[in-house]
C-alpha cells in the first residue's frame, strides 16, 4: 500500500492507482471531462489538475495520469487550481456553450458566465476526445479521429468524409457526455446514398 | 580540382581498424596542396537563395577558359553555411583567405584576373567595417568572425559536408576511433558527463546525467535503447540546427554513434523537419558514405560494435519538436504530447529508454572525445559551459549565425559581433529563446548569456533565437506574433492551450487597436498564469512567456497603447497617423506615385500632404521618400 496525503487527509492507494482514482476512493472530488475507466487517460482537459507540495515547492499535475506515490502532498482546492479550473471552465463555456453539462458543471465551480467571444452558440462537443479513443480502443478501428490542430481542431472522420472503417457499433454515442456525438454518427457512417455516390 | 574529385582517386576501403583512418587521412592531406588556389563558395540555405550556384557556375566556366598560369588548377568548393548570409553569396579565395561578399557572377571575371591569378584583392567586393568604413580583407580580420568561438561551427565554411573525405581530412571520425578502441562505454559516458554540457535544445538539461539515467533504465528495465536527434527546429527565424546538419552532417553522426557506443545502442533516428530537404539530403549522404567505409552500420571499424540510424521527415509543426510528440510522430501517429510524468529517459520510444538531444548538442560530443572533457569544461562559466551557437536576426547589422562561449554577454553578441543596429544608438530590447522565450530590455544589456541568467531574467536559452529590437519595435506587437504562432502550432489536445492562446491573442489584438482597460492586463496575467500552471506540455506552459516578460520590462508601453491610444513606437496601425514634414519635402511627388490609395496631393516641387482620412497606413510612402519627409506619429 502507498501511503500519501489529500486535503491534509492520509490516504492509502495500490501500487499502480492514480491520484484521481484513490481520490475518488476516498470521495474527494475532483473534476474531470476527458477521464473514463473504459479507455486510456488523455490528460488533455486539465480539470483534473492538483496541486503538489514539498515546503516551498509546489507543481501542478493532471491527476488522472499522476501515479500514487508515498509520502505525496496533494491538493485539490489551492488557489493555483482554482485559477486554471475557472480559467477553464470559462474557456468551454465560450467554445461549446450548446452543452448544459458544461454549465451544470461550471455554476458548480462557481462560473456562470465567461469573458470569451462565443463563436458558435449551437456547438456542444467538448472535445474531451472520449470518442475517438473508445472507437480505437474498444472497437479497435480508427473511424473518428481529431482533425487538423490547435484552434481548428474538431471531432470527425479523416478529412470530415464518411468512412467504412465505421461499424456503426454506436460505443461513441453511448460515451459521450454531452450527446454532441449523437448529431454526427451520421456524418461518420454516411448514409447509403452516400456510400453510392463515393463508390461511383 | 577540389577534393571531391581528388577522392573518386582514393579506393573507399572499408576500413577495418584505427590504423586504417590514420592512414586514409594522410593519403587524404597528402593529396591536398595548402598552396592550391582554392575558390570556396557558401551553398548554405542563404547563399543558394541569394544566387551562389550562379557564383559557382561562372567561376568554372572562366576557369576553363582562361589560361591560368599557377602550379595547380585552382578548385571550387562548395560547403555549407558560413552564418555570415546576410552578406550572401559568399566567397573567399584561399589560400590567402580572401574574403568577399554579396558576389554576382558578373564580378567573377575579376576575381580570376585579380586575386586567382596575381593575388590581389577585389577593393569592391570586401566587406567594409560598420562603423569605419574601411575595407578588410580576410575572415579574420572581420569583428563579426573574430570575436566569435567557432567550435561546432568550426568545418562549416571549410570542408565540402558532401564529402566523408573532406571530413576525415580534418580530423573527422578520430574521435569514434579513439572512442571504440581505447576507451569502454563507461569512460565515453564519464567524459560526457565531465565536460558539463548541457542539451542545446532549449531545457538545458545536463546531456550526461539524462544519459546516465537511460543506461541505468535500460539495465533496470532490459529493454534496447534508442538514440535520437531532435533536428525539428520550428522556432520562427532560427537556422542554426539546419546549417549544422548541412554543412557538417558527420559531426552530428559521428556525435550520435558515440552516444550509442557510451549507451549501447544499435539504433538511431534523425527526426529532421521536412522543410529542411538539403540537411536531409546531406544526411542521408552521410550515413551512405560513412555505412560504406564501415564506420556505421555492423562491426563498426572491426571493434564488433554495431549501430545504424535512419531519417524521419518531421510532420512539419512546430509542437513535433516537443520530445513526446516527436516520440509519437516517429511511432507513425500524430504528434500529440503525452502527459509526461515518466521521463522519456525510461519511455520514449515504443516505451523504451530513449535518449533525445538536440543537432548541436550532438555535434559537439566528437569534440569532446576528442579534445577531453577538461578542454570543453574550460570553455564557458561554470555549470554552462562550452559554445553556443545563436542565430542573430532583426534590428542588427550583421545577421547571421554566431559562435560563442556561454557566459558572452548580450552586448557583446548584439553590439560587437553584431555591429550594433543600424542607424547606430541603443538596442531597445532582445528576444531570446524563440516564441516561448521573452524579451530583455537594452538595461540588462551587459549580461551574460546563459541558460541561468536568461532563466532569471524571465526569459530563457531555448534553441538560440535571438532577435534584436529597436525603437520602431513594438512590443505588444511583437507578443501578439508569438502568440499568433503558437496558437497556430498548438497541437489543440489540450484545453488551456488550445482556447487560453487564442483569448490571449484576442485581448493583445485589442489592446494594439486602442481598445482594452487596466483590467484587461490583470485578466490577462491571470490567464497567463493558469495556462502555465495548467497546460499539458511545454509549448503551452512557456507560451505566456513573451507576454509576461513584456508586460514586466515595458508596461509603461502597454499602458500607453490601452489609456493614451498611442502605439509608442509607431507600428500598431490602428494608434498612427502619417503626415508629411512639408520643411523636409522637397515636393518630389514619389509617395504620392506610390500610395495605393491616393491619399496624398500636392504641387511639383511644393510641400505635399496626407489626407488622414484617405490613409490606409501602409507605410509605403515612408519607406518611398529619399528626405524622410514622412513622419509617423
Ligand atoms: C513545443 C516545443 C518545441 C521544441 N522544439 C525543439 C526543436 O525544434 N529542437 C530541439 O532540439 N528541441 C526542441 N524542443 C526541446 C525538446 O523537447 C527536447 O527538450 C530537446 O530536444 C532535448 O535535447 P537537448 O537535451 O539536447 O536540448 C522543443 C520543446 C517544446 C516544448
Ligand atoms: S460507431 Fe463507428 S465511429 Fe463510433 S465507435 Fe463505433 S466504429 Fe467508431
Ligand atoms: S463528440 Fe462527444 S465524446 Fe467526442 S469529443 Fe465531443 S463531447 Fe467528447
Ligand atoms: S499545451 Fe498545447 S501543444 Fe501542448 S498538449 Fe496542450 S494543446 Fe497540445
Ligand atoms: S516622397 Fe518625400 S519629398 Fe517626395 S513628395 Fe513625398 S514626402 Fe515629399
Ligand atoms: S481528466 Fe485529467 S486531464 Fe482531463
Ligand atoms: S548561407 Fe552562406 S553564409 Fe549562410
Amino acid at each position: 500500500m502507498l501511503k500519501f496525503r489529500i486535503n491534509d487527509i492520509d490516504v492509502e492507494a495500490e501500487p499502480g492507482w492514480t491520484v484521481l482514482e484513490t481520490a475518488r476512493e476516498y470521495g474527494i472530488e475532483i473534476p474531470t471531462l476527458c477521464f473514463h475507466e473504459a479507455v486510456q487517460a488523455s490528460g488533455a482537459c486539465r480539470l483534473c489538475m492538483v496541486e503538489l507540495r514539498e515546503g516551498d515547492w509546489t507543481k501542478l499535475v493532471a491527476s488522472c495520469v499522476y501515479p500514487a506515490k508515498d509520502g505525496l502532498n496533494v491538493y485539490t482546492e489551492s488557489e493555483r487550481i482554482t485559477n486554471v479550473r475557472r480559467w477553464i471552465f470559462e474557456m468551454l463555456l465560450s467554445e461549446c456553450p450548446a452543452s448544459q453539462e458544461i454549465r451544470d458543471m461550471a455554476a458548480k465551480y462557481g462560473v456562470t458566465s465567461t469573458r470569451f467571444a462565443i463563436k458558435d452558440p449551437e456547438q456542444d462537443c467538448i472535445m474531451c476526445g472520449l470518442c475517438t479513443r473508445v472507437c480505437a480502443e474498444v472497437v479497435g478501428v480508427h473511424a473518428i479521429a481529431t482533425q487538423s490542430r490547435g484552434v481548428y481542431k474538431k471531432i470527425g472522420s479523416p478529412f470530415m468524409k464518411p468512412n467504412e472503417a465505421c461499424v456503426a457499433c454506436g460505443s461513441c454515442v453511448s460515451v459521450c457526455p454531452t450527446g454532441a456525438m449523437a448529431r454526427r454518427i451520421d456524418l461518420v457512417r454516411g448514409k447509403m446514398e452516400e456510400d453510392q455516390t463515393n463508390a461511383a | 580540382m577540389g577534393i571531391a574529385n581528388l577522392a573518386e582517386k582514393i579506393d573507399a576501403k572499408r576500413l577495418e581498424s584505427s590504423d586504417d583512418l590514420v592512414q586514409l587521412r594522410r593519403e587524404i592531406q597528402m593529396r591536398q596542396d595548402p598552396s592550391q588556389v582554392q575558390i570556396v563558395v557558401c551553398h548554405g540555405t542563404g547563399c543558394l537563395v541569394s544566387g551562389s550556384p550562379a557564383v559557382t557556375r561562372a567561376f568554372k566556366k572562366v576557369l576553363g577558359e582562361t589560361d591560368i598560369e599557377a602550379k595547380v588548377m585552382p578548385g571550387v568548393k562548395t560547403t555549407g553555411c558560413q552564418g555570415f548570409c546576410s552578406r550572401g553569396p559568399l566567397v573567399t579565395i584561399m589560400p590567402q583567405g580572401i574574403f568577399y561578399e554579396r558576389v554576382s557572377p558578373k564580378d567573377v571575371e575579376d576575381i580570376v584576373e585579380q586575386t586567382v591569378k596575381n593575388g590581389k584583392p577585389v577593393e569592391r567586393l570586401l566587406y567594409k567595417d560598420v562603423n569605419t568604413g574601411e575595407p578588410l580583407q580576410t575572415m579574420d580580420e572581420i569583428p563579426f568572425y573574430n570575436l566569435q568561438t567557432r567550435n561546432v561551427l568550426k568545418n562549416i565554411g571549410t570542408i565540402d559536408p558532401t564529402d566523408i573525405y573532406d571530413y576525415i581530412a580534418v580530423g573527422g571520425y578520430q574521435a569514434l576511433a579513439k572512442a571504440l578502441t581505447t576507451m569502454t562505454p563507461e569512460q565515453v559516458l564519464e567524459e560526457v558527463e565531465k565536460s558539463g554540457i548541457r542539451g542545446r535544445g532549449g531545457a538545458g538539461f545536463p546531456a550526461g546525467r539524462k544519459w546516465r539515467g537511460a543506461v541505468q533504465a535500460k539495465e533496470r528495465k532490459n529493454q534496447p535503447l534508442y538514440v535520437v536527434v531532435n533536428g525539428d527546429e520550428g522556432d520562427p527565424g532560427a537556422f542554426m540546427d539546419g546549417s549544422v546538419m548541412e554543412g557538417d552532417p558527420h559531426a552530428v553522426l559521428e556525435g550520435l554513434i558515440l552516444g550509442a557506443y557510451a549507451m549501447g545502442s544499435e539504433k538511431g533516428y534523425m527526426y529532421v523537419r521536412a522543410e529542411y530537404p538539403l540537411a536531409i539530403q546531406h544526411l542521408e549522404m552521410a550515413m551512405a558514405a560513412a555505412r560504406e567505409l564501415g564506420l556505421l552500420g555492423d562491426n563498426i571499424l572491426n571493434t564488433g560494435f554495431c549501430f545504424d540510424a535512419q531519417i524521419n521527415r518531421g510532420a512539419g509543426a512546430f509542437v513535433c519538436g516537443e520530445s513526446t510528440a516527436l516520440f509519437t510522430s516517429i511511432e507513425g501517429k500524430a504528434g500529440e504530447p503525452r502527459p509526461k510524468y515518466v521521463r522519456s529517459v525510461e519511455e520514449g520510444l515504443w516505451g523504451c529508454p530513449t535518449v533525445l538531444n538536440n543537432v548541436e548538442t550532438w555535434a559537439n560530443i566528437p569534440k569532446i572525445i576528442d579534445k577531453g572533457a577538461e578542454w570543453y569544461a574550460s570553455i564557458g562559466s561554470p555549470n554552462n559551459t562550452g559554445t553556443k551557437v545563436f542565430s542573430l536576426v532583426g534590428k542588427v547589422n550583421n545577421v547571421g549565425l554566431v559562435e560563442v562561449p556561454l557566459g558572452t554577454s548580450l552586448s557583446t553578441i548584439i553590439e560587437d559581433i553584431g555591429g550594433g543596429i543600424p542607424g547606430g544608438g541603443e538596442f531597445k530590447a532582445v528576444q531570446t529563446g524563440g516564441p516561448s522565450g521573452g524579451c530583455i530590455p537594452y538595461k540588462h544589456k551587459d549580461a551574460p548569456v546563459d541558460y541561468d541568467s536568461l532563466t532569471k531574467l524571465g526569459s530563457m536559452m531555448g534553441s538560440g533565437g535571438m532577435i534584436v529590437m529597436d525603437k520602431r519595435d513594438c512590443v505588444v506587437d511583437v507578443a501578439r506574433y508569438f502568440l499568433k504562432f503558437l496558437e497556430e502550432e498548438s497541437c489543440g489536445k489540450c484545453n488551456p492551450c488550445r482556447l487560453g492562446l487564442t483569448r490571449m491573442r484576442e485581448i493583445l489584438d485589442d489592446f494594439s487597436k486602442g481598445c482594452g482597460s487596466e483590467q484587461d492586463i490583470e485578466d490577462l496575467m491571470s490567464l497567463a498564469t493558469s495556462i502555465q500552471d495548467g497546460a499539458l506540455c511545454a509549448l503551452g506552459t512557456s507560451a505566456p512567456n513573451p507576454v509576461l516578460t513584456t508586460l514586466h520590462f515595458f508596461k509603461d508601453e502597454y499602458l500607453a497603447h490601452i489609456k493614451d491610444q498611442k502605439c509608442p513606437a509607431g507600428v500598431c496601425k490602428d494608434l498612427i497617423t502619417y503626415s508629411i514634414d512639408p520643411d523636409a519635402c522637397t515636393g518630389c511627388g514619389a509617395c504620392a506615385k506610390q500610395c495605393p490609395n491616393n491619399a496624398i496631393t500636392g504641387e511639383k516641387k511644393e510641400p505635399h500632404t496626407i489626407d488622414t482620412d484617405a490613409c490606409i497606413r501602409c507605410g509605403i510612402c515612408e519607406e518611398t521618400c529619399k528626405f524622410n519627409a514622412v513622419l509617423v506619429s
